[in-house]
């Protein structure tokens, strides 16, 4: 059981939920928040009993932080996406040159025995080369060449480096798909909120999405249990991009793939949506991953499947759709007595 | 056939309704004898019924779809029945030997590739689903070329198709699913006509790999008739290039008839789908051992060319059988 656990990231909203659920944990000793800014006054709450310590882990301070408040389990939660273009190279640092040091200061501190990372299923890229189904063994055929993916790409490779020269260390890379949930506002969620989703014409993406409830239950139990490895973590199921628009009452608006990319510019100028180019090929092929190591070894069974996450989603949003399904529903219904009255 | 549920139909329709109000559909044994008038003018309604609440599931995204992104409902009720006219009308197909495919577990379709656009993958979709007792979905194994392409490659996938790799077979096959694969590739379907039914290369074996590794059996499956619906007599290689694909075909039609070129020749067509050939006694270790797969996968080529001569024999005519 972890005595004194340091948590990255907290101002945000997994950090922050994590850092409280820990604080509560019985046995857990005492828990350390650490982000660059501190969190809002409502997760501040959701933080309970855990201390924030404002502090920079891209700065050698972090390292003193760790040994002198006697750290032994370190959760790297910190690296994100959501960062609008702009923020791209702040995000770089934070993810890579943060992560980097945050594991030097794990190496030099004997006292640390255990790395938690939350990593992102986009390191296996997504693309028409690749097997329908990601395990945690298969080799991406294409490696993610820019933003957030190359990033977890990075920092996995950092905490594989760790791993190897501290063997006594226990290291848990959870690898989430998406995250949705009511409270979750990522790129994807203000994605699925525009009015109109643009798409790209001819293409239908697989979606598995993971609920911002189940992400930090087994972020958790990866804290306080061993569970050294590498785990895919996605709900079940899977729904396609048109499906999960039509599900949140959107219209899917189908695109010429060229007209992406200048659409999107245009958009996050109006600070609608954030898409990335790791995101649109996201959207051109999607990305399912195969969790049978998550069930078995680890013994963690998602509570949403793909589908219920994203309605939990939808409602907890209260995303209005444009034509409810009622107004649908009756629809068919007056059309099918129009129907039943015809006599000839 | 567990998707095609029928809706049960409203109450207010009056004497117009099917007589099938125990819930057996419409059958001729229920209550009063109806004209048949009435029971076309049912039908129609209920086909009707049907379509609507199948639009308001499509609009609402009240559907489900497997980790490959196979879209069943989708597939039996437009893709199969578009498919079928084609199969029935204008191939007149004769699928032989469907119980040598198993009804149940997985198994592996191996199957000769040739006129020029894969109709020979789509003929064999329908007669497996349509005629086998068990009315199996193939789930097809396709090049990579196939799911980078946008509309055909989304098309693929709803249709239950995936990349042809073996984690995709053995995952297919591991789910008890039956799984085609047409080893010879493009060499195959896009092989002049002169070389018509003289099977390709077969790749390197992955299918018999994954097979061996699943310990399911191989079912050869043999078609005649596919060869001759676009005669391919000249290869365009720049413009080839320039599309990106494998071939641009010229038949005596396309492209110098434009669209109407690309309407295949009603050719009389045989799907003759071969013995099982067991892979449990090979065991699976021997999928690792490439002089084994090797010779099994031989041993399925020459049992599929086999079949297409003895096929090719019995045949007086292209177009008539």
């Amino acid at each position: 059981m972890p005595d004194v656990v340091l948590v990255t990231g907290v101002s945000r909203f997994t950090g922050a939920h994590l850092a409280g659920r820990l604080a509560d944990s019985p046995g857990v000793g005492r828990v350390l928040g650490v982000d660059v800014v501190p969190p809002s006054p409502e997760l501040s709450r959701r933080m309970g009993r855990a201390e924030f310590v404002r502090a920079d882990i891209r700065n050698p301070l972090i390292a003193k932080i760790v040994s002198e408040a006697r750290v032994d389990t370190v959760v790297q939660v910190s690296t994100g996406s959501d960062g609008l273009p702009p923020a791209r190279t702040v995000h770089k640092e934070m993810n890579v040159l943060g992560t980097m040091r945050l594991m030097a200061a794990c190496q030099s501190s004997p006292r640390v025995r255990k790395l938690v990372v939350k990593s992102t299923s986009a390191v296996y890229g997504a693309s028409p080369r690749d097997p329908a189904v990601f395990t945690e063994d298969t080799a991406p055929k294409d490696l993610p060449s820019s933003g957030y993916s190359k990033d977890a790409v990075e920092v996995e490779g950092y905490a594989r480096g760790l791993g190897r020269r501290r063997p006594d260390m226990d290291i848990t890379v959870l690898r989430f798909t998406d995250l949705v949930g009511p409270r979750i506002d990522s790129a994807l969620t203000r994605y699925f909120s525009l009015p109109l989703v643009p798409t790209i014409f001819g293409r239908d993406a697989r979606l598995q999405l993971l609920h911002s409830e189940d992400a930090l239950a087994v972020l958790q139990r990866a804290t306080l249990e061993e569970h050294p490895g590498v785990f895919n973590v996605g709900g079940d199921g899977v729904l396609m991009l048109g499906q999960a628009i039509r599900r949140a009452g959107r219209a899917p608006t189908p695109l010429p793939g060229a007209a992406i990319p200048p659409l999107t510019g245009f958009l996050r100028g109006t600070n609608l949506a954030g898409l990335s180019a790791a995101q649109l090929e996201f959207l051109n092929f999607g990305r399912v991953v195969d969790t049978t190591r998550l069930r078995e070894r680890f013994g963690f069974v998602p509570r949403w499947t793909t589908q219920q996450a994203f309605d939990d989603f939808v409602h907890g949003r209260d995303l209005r759709p444009l034509v409810s399904p009622e107004r649908i529903r009756a629809a068919e219904r007056e059309i099918g007595r129009a129907i039943s009255r015809v006599r000839w | 056939m567990t998707n095609a549920r029928v809706i049960p139909l409203h109450p207010d329709g009056g004497e117009s309704r099917a007589g099938g109000q125990d819930g057996s559909e419409g059958s001729p044994g229920g209550g009063r004898a109806r004209t048949g008038s009435e029971e076309d003018h049912a039908d129609w309604h209920e086909a009707l019924v049907d379509a609507l609440a199948f639009a308001r599931r499509r609009l609402l995204g009240e559907y489900g779809v497997d980790e490959f992104g196979f879209d069943r409902e989708l597939t039996d009720r437009v893709f199969l029945p578009a498919l079928r006219t084609v199969y029935e009308n204008w191939f007149r197909v004769e699928a032989i030997g469907l119980d040598n495919v198993p009804s149940e577990s997985g198994a592996l379709v191996v199957a000769n590739h040739s006129g020029t656009l894969p109709w020979d993958a789509l003929m064999t979709t329908v007669a497996l689903r349509d005629r086998h007792p068990a009315g199996r979905h193939l789930r097809m194994l396709g090049a990579d070329l196939v799911f980078a392409a946008p509309l055909i490659g989304s098309l693929a996938r709803r249709t239950g198709h995936t990349l042809a790799c073996n984690e995709d077979a053995e995952r297919l096959l591991r789910a008890g699913e039956l799984v085609g694969v047409w080893p010879e590739g493009f060499k195959g379907i896009g092989k002049p006509f002169r070389d018509r039914y003289k099977l390709q290369r077969f790749g390197r074996g992955g299918f018999v790999s994954a097979a061996m590794r699943r310990g399911v059996p191989i079912v050869p499956c043999s078609i005649v008739g596919a060869e001759e619906t676009y005669p391919k007599i000249g290869d365009i290689r720049p413009l080839a290039r320039l599309l990106g694909t494998p071939y641009f075909p010229v038949t005596p039609f396309f492209p110098q008839l434009g669209a109407l070129g690309a309407v295949p020749l009603p050719t009389k067509w045989y799907i003759e789908f071969g013995e099982p050939i067991d892979t449990v006694e090979y065991g699976a270790d021997a999928a690792d051992d490439p002089m084994v797969v090797f010779d099994l996968s031989d041993q399925v080529r020459e049992n599929i060319q086999e079949t297409i001569y003895r096929l090719l024999a019995q045949r007086d005519s292209v177009f008539f059988g």
